[in-house]
């Protein structure tokens, strides 16, 4: 009996624990929004200054790297599509196939897991420790609400430099697509971007962007809230930076497959 | 002491709770404005718990914390805010912010409380590390200092708004005994220059009676006693003598509970 109800019990106390993490996600966000759009009127302004800097270090700095790889996938994906549509002997279509899973699917999807590698284990770390040093306590008693400090300014950089970005990487994708199809197609790196071009509607572009709002949400919520619940000094920040990266790789996938199966349709 | 005076803080049959384990028992506590109180006791006593609901870090399961006269369970968050900038406090490790220098770090509740130009704030925070005798180390970051160093840092941010009520947990852990005669000595001029009410929490007997005007003895959650130094040292209490004479505490084994524990499956 006790062995059979050990699992139960577990199951029943993960499953309490996820719902009190995204009821702390939801509440992390709603006290964000209101504390952007009214914390001056109350004395808590979000500073500009902080916004700025949060978007150089998950923006500007993760742009090399963001490029690197989108044309990598790029490259990847047309080898794959022209050696798949050999076969039907319509090569020429790998132009709309890869504008068009570059576009909805890859360039969010690699801007989404690149961040969350960066910036999703920074946030845990850097709230995990401070959280460890009682800087968050000290913040609430010098009279500084710590979500308008620490969670606001990373919140808005995210949600504006998650599309940035997600548009660059499909620059580069596309980019490296054309790179290495135009070989094979015996067309020029101009033409092929031109065909791309024609063929790309705008939804194709939206469906992305839409998406990445989404990851830019999930990956700040996540890193930002696991950083908060740290416990047990050094080691309980190790853990979290870890468990973060790992929750909102996991949630961003969850989240895309779900998003393409309602647009798809 | 004069009973007409309100007192500053004002705590009433607070008890809190860690799970289901009970860290304080209906403590009652008051502190009179301008007087130093220290909060004494061994590890595991509900020092660091009753600071918590203090600075209202913690809201209380039962009981009522009022700070300066306002009652902490019941303000709104602007209210909380508003009282905070009365507070200073002075963590255990400093709390000091790591991205920040020192000078950053002592001036950010005036950048963020007040509407003071960049010389003013730049003056101003300067004067209190002048105070805490760091003048000079302003362009240092945290991770340069020394321990003591730390400590009078924070201090120096705790008292940049001139609060009136300031807390200093554990000021001489950590600190060599030259280094924490000298926050002592700190803290008593703090208190004579800017009349402001302070309460310490520390388990060092000797800084305790050097710096306090009366001492509050928590044990197991529960007020032992409160009452001036010489009363304390006079106490027949004791817990209070143990722990003023080092006295090992004497634990009773309860045999069946010793054997069930070492040899129970699961603890």
């Amino acid at each position: 009996m006790e062995a059979l109800l050990r699992p139960l019990e577990r199951l029943g106390r993960r499953t309490t624990q996820v719902a009190a993490d995204i009821g702390y996600g939801g509440m992390l966000l709603i006290e964000s929004i209101q504390l952007t759009l009214f914390g001056w009127r109350r004395g808590q302004p979000v500073r500009l200054r902080m916004i700025a800097e949060q978007m150089r270090q998950v923006g500007v700095d993760a742009i090399p790297i963001v490029c690197l790889l989108s044309m990598t996938i790029g490259v990847m994906l047309a080898i794959q599509f022209i050696a798949a549509l050999r076969e039907f002997g319509a090569e020429a279509q790998v132009v709309v196939a890869a504008a068009k899973s570059i576009t909805r699917e890859f360039g969010a999807l690699i801007t989404g897991i690149v961040v969350a590698g960066r910036s999703g284990s920074a946030f845990a770390a850097r709230l995990g420790s401070m959280v460890v040093s009682q800087e968050v306590d000290a913040l609430a008693v010098i009279g500084i609400e710590p979500v308008r400090y620490l969670v606001a300014p990373a919140l808005i950089a995210m949600l504006v430099m998650m599309p940035m970005l997600t548009i660059l990487a499909d620059v580069a994708a596309l980019i490296g697509a054309g790179l290495y199809a135009s070989g094979p197609l015996q067309m020029s790196l101009g033409a092929y971007l031109t065909q791309t071009l024609l063929v790309l509607e705008p939804r194709d572009l939206w469906e992305g962007l839409s998406k990445s709002v989404v990851f830019a949400l999930l990956i700040t919520l996540i890193g930002i809230s696991t950083g908060f619940s740290v416990t047990g000094g050094a080691e309980g920040v190790g853990r979290s930076t870890t468990r973060a990266v790992v929750a909102s790789i996991s949630a961003l996938v969850v989240a895309d497959m779900i998003f393409s199966f309602f647009l798809n349709r | 002491m004069n009973a007409s005076v309100e007192p500053i803080i004002e705590v009433t049959g607070l008890e809190a709770y860690y799970g289901r384990r009970r860290i304080l028992h209906g403590v009652d506590f008051r502190v009179m404005p301008g007087e130093i109180r220290v909060i004494m006791g061994g590890s595991g006593s509900g020092k660091s718990t009753l600071l918590r609901h203090l600075l209202g870090l913690q809201r209380p399961r039962n009981g009522v914390v009022k700070l300066l006269g306002t009652d902490l369970g019941k303000t709104s968050s602007n209210a909380r805010v508003a009282l905070r900038r009365q507070l200073g406090v002075s963590f255990q490790g400093g709390a000091l912010f790591t991205s920040m220098t020192v000078g950053e770090n002592v001036a950010l509740p005036l950048r963020e409380h007040t509407s003071l130009d960049e010389n003013t704030i730049r003056i101003m925070s300067r004067l209190k590390l002048e105070v805490v005798n760091l003048g000079g180390f302003q362009d240092l970051m945290p991770s340069q200092l020394s321990g003591g160093m730390i400590k009078r840092a924070a201090l120096a941010r705790a008292i940049v708004m001139d609060p009136k009520l300031l807390f200093f947990d554990e000021p001489s852990a950590g600190l060599d005994p030259v280094v924490s005669a000298e926050l002592d000595e700190l803290i008593l001029q703090l208190r004579d220059a800017m009349r402001m009410s302070i309460v310490v929490v520390t388990h060092e007997l000797e800084s305790a009676f050097k710096i306090a005007d009366t001492i509050t003895v928590l044990d197991h959650g529960k007020v032992l006693l409160t009452g001036t130094v010489a009363e304390v040292k006079a106490s027949s209490n004791e817990r209070i003598q143990d722990l003023l004479n080092r006295r090992p505490r004497e634990v009773e084994v309860d045999v069946d509970a010793y054997l069930r524990r070492l040899t129970e499956e699961e603890a």
